[in-house]
């Protein structure tokens, strides 16, 4: 028998844990739900621990495939078929780890919330999905979790459905990723057509075959890959769902919209890397988007003041980072990035959660404030997050930050226009993160007790008071890899050996083969200056937001201008897509289609049918001449006749 | 032995069935009709069991005898792996049919299940017939049930109008099928579907090239009505807001989309692949047109009317762009669309029953109240979209990377679709489920009761099943469709180089 890591079993774990939840949860009692919801994604959790320790005796890349093809028609073969390298085991750790972290908050947070079963089933129902997404060997299973996570947090972010405002959001957030699945499919018409397979191993072995292969349809499948990476991790120009998603409680947010799914684009952009490889032109349109986005989000966070809003666009802004390290084909970065990323942004929502539930449901920052007394774990845990995000030394987001900017300002074609607006964007995360911790944390309390009814959801809580520690436990998790997560990709330049970057380099070693890409490492004291650089700036930011809101935390209405109004406004994109897209497709809709089309053409015809038919039976009438087509019109006449009498003397009988 | 008869007791036994129904007290009518059906359905489980998946092309399962000297029509039946698995289809869709109608239609029971068995015995007869002139019987047996059922148990005023609209759309494109008919007989002195397919061979350069043109087009013309095809679909939206839920489950769809493919493409290769860019063109439309009509729609019924049109529209892509894998697609979309689409119109049946309107506007908030109500029918929607894992996107998938070498402009416009799709569906279930209870109606009404989900967890489980295990059905469609696409690439061929010449390019190498 050969070895096996039973890989299919990964993803059934939690399907089994949404079956049986979504099928007999609403009749089991809360702690069965809880146990349920909670031991599948754990023993999900324990196999990849278990593989980790199986995986040195395997030859990666390891695949596994289902004896019974998916789909097999002649000229396209789909297989059941998942594959694990280095890359899916970072993924597979990350995803069932925090996953599995974030299950146990919710069962906390979500305590006392009509619907926990539900809540529970879809929970395990998006690891699934995810976990299909990570292990795929091919493009179509690939996309099989692709969708699947984004039908999850389509029912996830309209859990409260009830609120029109959560219900809109969902279905916002599925419209817009399916604008990036467009993308998605066509890219995989273009591979069928191209290569006759979607299989990862053939396709990029197809690739590699033809060292001259460059550009051409590889551009266009690349770039319409971008597009669907634009969806599913909310970059421009479809980041417009990610803000709006924060309607869905607060693990979702969590979970989803920051630490997993939003991050299946970069995942998806450094799988397929071998053929990003081969287009320069796409990898430009990588790093200018990310590079754009970061910037974008990062000066809208600026302007908000619902914590989860903040912590949405700075999610945009950080994928933005993951992208432009893709951008400039340094994919092990960008996969770095994702994973210190999942630490912090997880643990920045859950304590942010931790607030909201403290506050009863409060999440406008003006209303906060002086809260780092009664809630001490939950603000040390979020402080470390807050400088991981900022990237602080030795904080995680420090070395995955500081590796792209590295990487960047090494980069050929524009690399320094991308590292300066990079550099400038670090500066800008520590102002809004710092403050964000202000405005929560420091000054006088600005919120009010809440009455005991007026607890939307967390109708237990009374007074403000610290989560229990099934929510903390998470958070001092969290906390601890938020300092600590990223030592493992610890610079050699800054005495490390960067084990995580030589663990995911065999993975990308083909990258690095591409002459146009080659690009110069940098030297170890050039390294150390722009450490130090990118720490000043990320100090400057923190120094302005301790001034502006530590000594007066409630900021004074600041004088308008036409561009802080654009700013506060989110630069009126939602508004932009809703004039340009969204009313004129209704109205040629209603107007050319409705009302010229079918009203008058379709239904014109109609009224004509019925007139020749009129007409046409007196003809038949007429030439009773025993030919053999009169057949027809005999049918016709007869049946018809038939017809009426049933239709208008039905009462006869 | 049962192997050759068991098509024939699949046609004779509804139709006794339906003399029965009218003989018996009417209070007895369902339960018959439901037991009848039932037993239908697991007789037509013997084809899948009982197919040879070895055998490549051809019929199996035949009866050929001869019924009428001269002219020579035979009573020839028989099915290969396309029909086979619409046969199980009519016969799975039938009782769930009788279940969702158990207390909706009310008064003249016995006519209402009467007709319903008629209707399964032209159906089975449109799918196994393989005598041009058999064929045509059952295709007019078929329209004068469904009419009838509009007019009679159409849910408002209007269902007369509705039916007669219907009847003239399906009847008027028959009768010059009918003319088509017999001159063919003229020409070739048969009937029969294996023996025409030999004698038409090649005779599209013959003397008769420009009547067989003629012909092919009268065929076209009365399929597409019935699929069917933009323009075309002028019955469709009154016709499907009217039915009753059992009718709009079979109103549409497959015995057009079968007729296009066995009667004109398998039929008439070379003038098939002579209007395929005409067709194709048109499906490409209907799926755009379908989809942004029902996105500014407020009846639900109207909506589904129009997704019906976008989703069929579908198949003719994939039928008319010859391909392997786009007719193994748009074949297995016929499954998966007949079964998503009849779960919608149940859902909305049960809907119905509830609330007494299909208006989006006077509903809301549903789902608070029938939460399994919610949970099917998102489902249901989720299949129609196409999500993967899902039968639909198996099908889906398959028309659209199988027809876009030869047309990638056209497939990605088609592909918007499947945007616009998500818009509608989503929206739909937004308006009706999600919310606050807005009104008094939406706060009475109960759940789905054992019956309705006896009728509409065996589709959720189908939808499943399909979406992950395709070859158990991919398995007996590629003993046919392949064959078709090998067919109908050598009488394109030609015409491509013919084209290539034209426009001084080279064929594509791919």
């Amino acid at each position: 028998m050969t070895p096996s890591l039973h890989l299919w079993l990964l993803p059934l774990l939690p399907l089994a844990g949404f079956v049986l939840n979504g099928l007999w949860g609403r009749r089991l009692p809360q702690a069965m739900v809880s146990a349920i919801a909670l031991l599948f994604p754990l023993a999900a959790f324990a196999q990849v621990l278990w593989i980790c320790t199986q995986v040195s005796s395997f030859a990666l890349p390891h695949v596994e495939r289902f004896a019974t093809p998916w789909i097999a028609v002649p000229g396209f073969h789909a297989n059941f078929s998942f594959l694990l390298d280095q890359l899916t085991l970072v993924m597979l750790l990350v995803v069932t780890g925090v996953g599995f972290l974030i299950h146990l908050y919710s069962v906390g947070y979500m305590a006392h919330e009509e619907g926990y079963w539900r809540f529970f089933s879809y929970l395990n129902l998006f690891l699934f999905f995810m976990l299909t997404l990570v292990l795929a060997a091919n493009f179509l299973l690939l996309f099989v979790g692709w969708e699947g996570v984004g039908l999850a947090s389509y029912l996830l972010i309209g859990f409260y459905y009830t609120k029109d405002s959560a219900a809109n959001a969902g279905k916002k957030a599925f419209i817009v990723n399916r604008i990036g699945d467009f993308g998605f499919l066509l890219a995989m018409f273009l591979l069928i057509a191209h290569f006759g397979t979607l299989s990862f191993a053939s396709v990029f072995a197809a690739i590699t075959a033809h060292p001259t292969m460059q550009g051409g349809v590889l551009t266009g499948i690349a770039l319409l890959l971008v597009l669907g990476a634009t969806g599913k991790s909310a970059q421009i120009p479809l980041y417009v769902w990610l803000p709006d998603a924060m309607e869905g409680p607060t693990p979702v947010s969590a979970l989803i919209h920051a630490a997993t799914m939003v991050t299946a684009g970069v995942y998806m952009i450094a799988r397929t890397h071998v053929l990003f490889d081969r287009s320069p032109a796409a990898l430009t349109v990588v790093a200018t988007i990310g590079t754009a986005t970061a910037f974008f989000a990062a000066t809208v966070a600026v302007t908000q003041n619902d914590i989860k809003r903040v912590l949405a666009y700075s999610t945009i802004s950080q994928l933005g980072y993951m992208f432009l390290a893709c951008g400039v084909a340094t994919y092990s970065m960008g996969v770095f990035h994702l994973v210190t990323h999942a630490f912090f942004k997880a643990l920045l929502f859950l304590a942010a959660g931790s607030v909201i539930h403290a506050l009863g449901g409060q999440q406008d920052m003006r209303t906060m404030g002086g809260l780092r007394k009664k809630l001490p774990v939950t603000f040390w845990t979020m402080t470390a997050a807050v400088l991981a995000i900022s990237g602080f030394f030795p904080f995680a987001g420090f070395f995955s930050k500081d590796a792209i900017l590295a990487a960047t300002y090494m980069a050929p074609n524009g690399g320094k226009i991308f590292y300066a607006v990079g550099l400038f964007t670090a500066g800008l995360t520590a102002y809004y993160m710092f403050r964000l911790w202000y405005m929560t944390f420091f000054g006088a309390p600005r919120y009010t007790e809440q009455p005991h009814e007026a607890h939307a959801g967390h109708g237990h809580a009374h007074g403000v008071h610290e989560s229990p520690w099934v929510m903390l436990l998470p958070l001092v998790v969290l906390g601890l890899l938020s300092l600590a997560g990223g030592w493992i990709g610890w610079p050699t330049a800054l005495g490390g050996n960067d084990w995580f970057g030589h663990f995911l380099a065999p993975v990308f070693r083909d990258a690095t083969a591409n002459v146009q890409l080659l690009h110069a490492e940098p030297s170890a004291g050039l390294e150390r200056m722009l450490s130090v650089v990118s720490m000043l700036a990320a100090a400057i930011g923190w120094f302005l937001a301790d001034q502006k809101y530590r000594r007066k935390p409630l900021a004074p209405e600041e004088p308008k201008s036409a561009f802080s109004d654009l700013v506060a406004h989110k630069y009126w994109i939602d508004e932009l897509y809703g004039a340009v897209v969204v009313r004129p497709l209704l109205a040629f809709s209603r107007v050319a289609l409705a009302g010229a089309v079918e009203s008058g053409i379709i239904d014109g015809t109609n009224r004509a049918w019925t007139r020749i038919a009129g007409a046409g039976s007196n003809g038949v009438r007429r030439i009773q001449s025993g030919n053999i087509r009169s057949y027809a019109g005999w049918l016709a006449a007869g049946a018809a006749a038939v017809l009426l009498i049933v239709l208008y003397f039905a009462h006869l009988y | 032995m049962l192997n050759a008869s068991i098509l024939t007791w699949l046609i004779l036994l509804p139709a006794i069935g339906a003399v029965l129904v009218l003989l018996l007290p009417a209070r007895f009518a369902r339960g018959f009709s439901l037991v009848l059906t039932l037993a239908l359905f697991v007789m037509a489980l013997h084809l899948p069991a009982h197919f040879n998946y070895s055998q490549t092309g051809g019929f199996q399962f035949q009866r050929d005898i001869l019924w009428i000297t001269n002219p020579a029509i035979r009573y020839h039946v028989g099915v290969d792996g396309l029909s086979m698995w619409l046969v199980v289809l009519v016969a799975f869709l039938a009782p769930l049919g009788v279940l969702i109608s158990w207390r909706s239609v009310g008064e003249r029971q016995r006519a209402f299940y009467s007709l319903l068995l008629l209707q399964q015995t032209a159906m089975y007869g449109v799918f196994v017939a393989l005598d041009l002139m058999l064929y045509y019987a059952f295709w007019e047996l078929s329209i004068v049930p469904l009419a009838l059922l509009i007019g009679i148990f159409g849910r408002s005023g209007s269902g007369r109008s509705a039916a007669l609209k219907f009847f003239l759309y399906a009847f008027i494109p028959s009768a010059l099928l009918l003319v088509g008919m017999l001159w063919l007989y003229a020409q070739t002195g048969t009937f029969d579907l294996v023996l025409l397919r030999q004698q038409l061979h090649g005779a599209s350069t013959g003397p008769h090239a420009a009547g067989l043109w003629l012909v092919s087009l009268a065929f076209l013309l009365a399929f597409a009505v019935k699929a069917p095809v933009f323009p075309l679909h002028g019955w469709l939206r009154d016709g499907i807001q009217e039915a009753p839920p059992a009718v709009a489950m079979i109103l549409a769809g497959k015995l057009g989309l079968y007729s296009l493919l066995r009667w004109h493409v398998e039929l008439f290769p070379t003038e098939a692949a002579h209007v395929a860019p005409l067709m194709v063109a048109l499906a490409v439309i209907g799926i755009l047109y379908g989809a942004l009509m029902a996105l500014v729609q407020t009846d639900v019924k109207r909506l589904a009317a129009y997704a019906t049109l976008s989703a069929v529209s579908f198949i003719v892509l994939g039928i008319y762009s010859f391909s392997a894998a786009s007719l193994d697609g748009a074949a297995f979309q016929i499954l998966n669309e007949s079964i998503s689409a009849g779960a919608l119109f149940m859902l909305l049946g049960i809907l119905y029953e509830r609330y007494g309107t299909f208006d989006m506007t006077r509903l809301g908030g549903v789902a608070a109240r029938l939460p399994q109500l919610a949970t099917l029918f998102v489902i249901t929607t989720l299949a129609l979209i196409g999500l993967p894992s899902l039968g639909n996107f198996v099908g889906e998938f398959l028309i659209l990377s199988g027809s876009f070498s030869a047309h990638p402009a056209l497939v990605a416009a088609a592909t918007v679709g499947v945007i616009l799709s998500a818009a509608y569906m989503l929206w739909m279930v937004q308006r009706v489920f999600y919310g606050v209870p807005s009104n008094g109606a939406a706060l009475t009404g109960t759940d789905v009761n054992w019956r309705e989900r006896a009728a509409v967890w065996p589709t959720v489980a189908l939808m499943i099943a399909l979406g992950v295990a395709s070859p158990f059905w991919m398995r007996a469609l590629d003993r046919s469709l392949p064959q078709v696409a090998a067919r109908m690439a050598a009488v394109t061929a030609p015409m491509q180089t013919a084209s290539a010449r034209l426009y001084g390019r080279t064929a594509s190498a791919r």
